[in-house]
């Protein structure tokens, strides 16, 4: 088989719920060992969140548990008994690199800081991604991903200008996971050269601020506080989402300077448009743009998405359908051209699909294997990579510590 | 410059050659703050992105992009007409002092001109070459015109497809390059994969990042196990709950909640407003333990919503924030980007950071740092570069170009 390019990193895995194990996910799918260690006492949010396959609950049957844990291996340990702690802590010894996502100082007061891991591993690397840092006045503040969209100043500009801020769901999660795992890759490359391992302390706080970084200087600069303003862009007009015909089906079009305008018009046989003094510049567009958007809109509800997509496509205007699930799994040619999710085989809920890493190397692909069952591979760690005897498995297992 | 480079970051040693336009640059920026030589090219009178506002002081001028400033931080710049035989011949050059590139023309631009991975490979086996375009190298859509909205509705999920009022069309988030700063950072982790793959092999590889997967990349299982796709507004909740609530100065983020739950939510907040004497009897002794949205009736849920909302109106999103904080309330504050500048959190964990702009003669204020680190932690060194404005440095002392070499080139608008 291909050899991986993380083949033989050691990854010890607390992380759970949804940053950290999408961070992980990443580290896995390229090759990595990842040990997710979790237990039968705390479950893993997403195993007891639907949906599920077939709407039946079921720890090994979670449809977003199954997507972002692929590759990894699940070694269930009760971290509450003072021989799980032991045992997380041989863990540790053997790895490379340690991940957790609990709020806040937990790890600490489960005497798994990194300073007690230092200890045992002085060259570890170590990420700690909390919703706010290990440190400052709110650092042990819990929280979900669509209310750090909110503190992250994102939800603010997110909306109609005419209405209370839109919710944009779990929208930092995607971006807080992505920060984590170049930190650590970036961390990895420093501890080879250099032989020291370091402690990473990333608040996805800080992470998703970057990508608002121009409105922030915006307001540093000019003190212009950014707001809600729909789908309008500076630079173009018209510039949206506009209804097409069928059941909530949508087509984004955007429209950047008086050719592209012109070509437009022409696309759709709409030369009274290009003639409408009230449409003859950008700046006059931008004026207009409500009438703008009302007329398009009486255009393209009387076709699919896709017909419009075409169409301007075609002519070389940037359109796209706003693509849902079933859009982007069945429907979307490219994403199927470049076999953008992969069938994995599962023992539990048969076949089912997840998504390759979205950086295609070409020498060295990523290669997903399904998410592991609870407790999977918590023997064949013991035996195979802590050394143990069957004798002192059982008696872990006899203590609960494997729970 | 190069002094001290192990310790000027986690990847010190390194030189980046930053090719790309909007839809790449924050995958240059976020490894110039990890220490490496970013070094952005631009063709000569300056890259396209200068253009894109907003401005400082609102003045419109290639120099003065706040977006330019936000997207190039501690990179260096230099001119280059690659479009001309003798900067491909200079490119060349350049290709054999990096360890990547990276780019984001549209697929087949790089190599017509000789400097696609095919060609680069040759110059340096080991060179890694970071591709960000909308669709990836290949496909039906490669060709396709695109802007962030499009590439944030064709990528669908959260973003888009589930955001909105039912009577209204979905939205995107307010400002563009959403899209493109996902396939940037994404691009960091496609190119540290590579040299982790490069330390232990001596290759070099490319990497193709398309943006539409970067924004598709989440669960669509509900699809893939049910044959389901959500409405967009469609929540699980039967009744009519408040989530984004208005409060003095602005709203906050909150949720009442039952179970084991409560204590985070439900019984913190109550007993704040009984401090307050905001709660009447009925909240003040309300069974928690047994509260859940899908049983309780719209009766309950205003009755309960109609007081908090004068305890949310009596106070604003700061005070809001640190009662949170202090009763261990699991409600966060909608904030503005003027109320990030005030965060007690952001300036505790020393986020932002002060870059000189001798030329506005200025420091201003930036978001800095994404990680706290034991050591080297990501840091800005310096503000984006003005147009050219390392030429000399990097073409005649770095490079070794003569200085008649370097002027002539000059004269013919290759750099």
């Amino acid at each position: 088989m291909r050899r991986l390019p993380l083949e033989g990193v050691k990854v010890a895995d607390f992380c759970w719920v949804w940053t950290g194990p999408t961070t992980t996910k990443v580290l896995a799918d390229f090759g990595a060992t990842v040990l997710k260690i979790e237990s039968y006492k705390r479950l893993e949010t997403w195993r007891i969140q639907p949906p599920f396959k077939d709407d039946e609950p079921g720890p090994n049957r979670g449809a977003i548990f199954n997507s972002i844990n692929t590759s990894k291996h699940s070694v269930t340990i009760n971290l509450s008994l003072p021989r799980g702690i032991e045992l997380a802590k041989k863990l540790v010894a053997w790895a490379d690199i340690v991940t957790e996502n609990y709020a806040g100082g937990s790890m600490a007061r489960m005497g798994l800081g990194y300073e007690v891991l230092k200890e045992i591993k002085p060259d570890i690397i170590m990420l700690s991604s909390s919703l706010m840092g290990q440190t400052g006045p709110w650092h042990n503040s819990p929280g979900y991903g669509d209310q750090l969209t909110a503190i992250s100043g994102i939800s603010e500009i997110a909306g109609w200008p005419d209405r209370i801020p839109g919710e944009v769901g779990y929208y930092t999660d995607y971006v807080a996971p992505r920060f984590n795992a170049l930190t650590i890759l970036a961390a990895l490359d420093y501890r080879r050269r250099t032989g020291k391992g370091l402690y990473l302390d990333i608040a996805q706080h800080q992470s998703s601020i970057q990508f608002v970084a121009p409105v922030v200087l915006d307001y540093v600069v000019n003190k212009r506080v950014a707001r809600r303003r729909g789908n309008k862009d500076d630079h173009a007009a018209p510039h949206g989402i506009y209804p097409c015909s069928g059941n909530d089906r949508w087509c984004a079009i955007a429209v950047f300077g008086d050719d592209e305008w012109h070509v437009f018009c022409n696309a759709i046989n709409k030369s009274a448009w290009a003639a409408d003094s009230r449409f003859a510049t950008f700046q006059k567009r931008k004026e207009h743009d409500d009438e703008l958007d009302a007329l398009i809109s009486t255009w393209t509800v009387n076709y699919t998405d896709q017909e419009i997509m075409n169409l301007l496509q075609t002519a070389g205007i940037k359109a796209g359908i706003v693509s849902n699930a079933e859009d982007q799994m069945e429907n979307d040619l490219q994403l199927k051209h470049r076999n953008f999710y992969v069938e994995l085989e599962h023992p539990e809920i048969g076949e089912y699909r997840a998504p390759r890493q979205p950086c295609v190397l070409s020498k060295t692909p990523c290669e997903i294997k399904r998410a592991p069952l609870i407790g999977e591979h918590t023997e064949t760690t013991l035996r195979e990579i802590l050394g143990m005897s069957d004798d002192e498995i059982s008696q872990l297992a006899f203590e609960g510590v494997l729970e | 410059m190069l002094e001290n480079r192990e310790t000027r970051g986690m990847l010190a040693p390194y030189r980046v050659l930053d090719f790309t336009d909007e839809q790449g640059m924050m995958c240059g920026k976020i490894m110039a703050d990890l220490g490496a030589d970013v070094i952005k090219v631009e063709p000569p009178g300056g890259a396209s992105a200068r253009n894109v506002g907003p401005f400082y002081h609102d003045e419109v001028d290639p120099e003065k992009s706040l977006f330019w400033f936000a997207l190039n931080t501690s990179k260096r710049g230099v001119t280059l007409d690659i479009e001309k035989p003798a900067g491909q011949r200079l490119a060349q050059k350049f290709v054999k002092t990096a360890d990547f590139v990276i780019e984001s023309f549209p697929p087949g631009y790089m190599d017509a001109l000789g400097l696609g991975y095919a060609a680069l490979e040759k110059i340096n086996p080991g060179i890694i070459m970071v591709s960000i375009t909308p669709f990836g190298q290949s496909g039906p859509y490669k060709d396709y015109e695109t802007s962030d909205i499009v590439l944030c509705a064709l990528g669908g999920g959260p973003y888009l497809r589930s955001c909105g009022d039912e009577d209204r069309p979905p939205f995107r988030i307010s400002y563009h390059s959403q899209a493109f700063f996902h396939a940037g950072t994404e691009g960091v982790v496609g190119a540290l994969v590579a040299l982790y793959h490069r330390q232990t092999s001596g290759e070099g590889q490319h990497v193709d990042v398309s943006i539409e997967e970067c924004m598709a990349f989440f669960p669509n299982g509900d699809w893939d196990f049910n044959r389901r796709v959500r409405a967009r507004g469609e929540t699980l909740i039967p009744l009519k709950v408040t989530h984004i609530w208005p409060c003095k100065d602005g709203h906050v983020m909150w949720r009442y909640t039952g179970g084991p739950m409560a204590l985070r939510h439900s019984i913190p907040l109550v007993n704040w407003m009984v401090e307050e004497n905001m709660a009447d009897d009925w909240l003040k002794n309300f069974d928690w333990e047994n509260f859940s949205h899908y049983t309780a009736t719209q009766e309950i849920i205003d009755r309960m919503e109609e007081q908090t909302i004068n305890f949310f109106m009596s106070h604003t999103k700061a005070e809001m924030m640190a009662g949170a904080i202090k009763h261990r309330i699991m409600l966060y504050p909608i904030s503005s980007t003027a109320d990030l500048l005030e965060s007690p959190q952001l300036s505790a964990r020393e986020f932002w950071t002060q870059v000189e702009h001798p030329e506005l003669d200025e420091a201003i204020t930036y978001p800095g740092k994404w990680a706290n680190s034991s050591d080297v932690p990501p840091k800005i060194s310096r503000r984006a570069p003005l147009i050219g404005e390392h030429n000399a440095e990097i073409y005649e002392k770095e490079l070794g170009m003569s200085h008649e070499e370097f002027n002539s080139m000059k004269q013919a608008g290759v750099i």
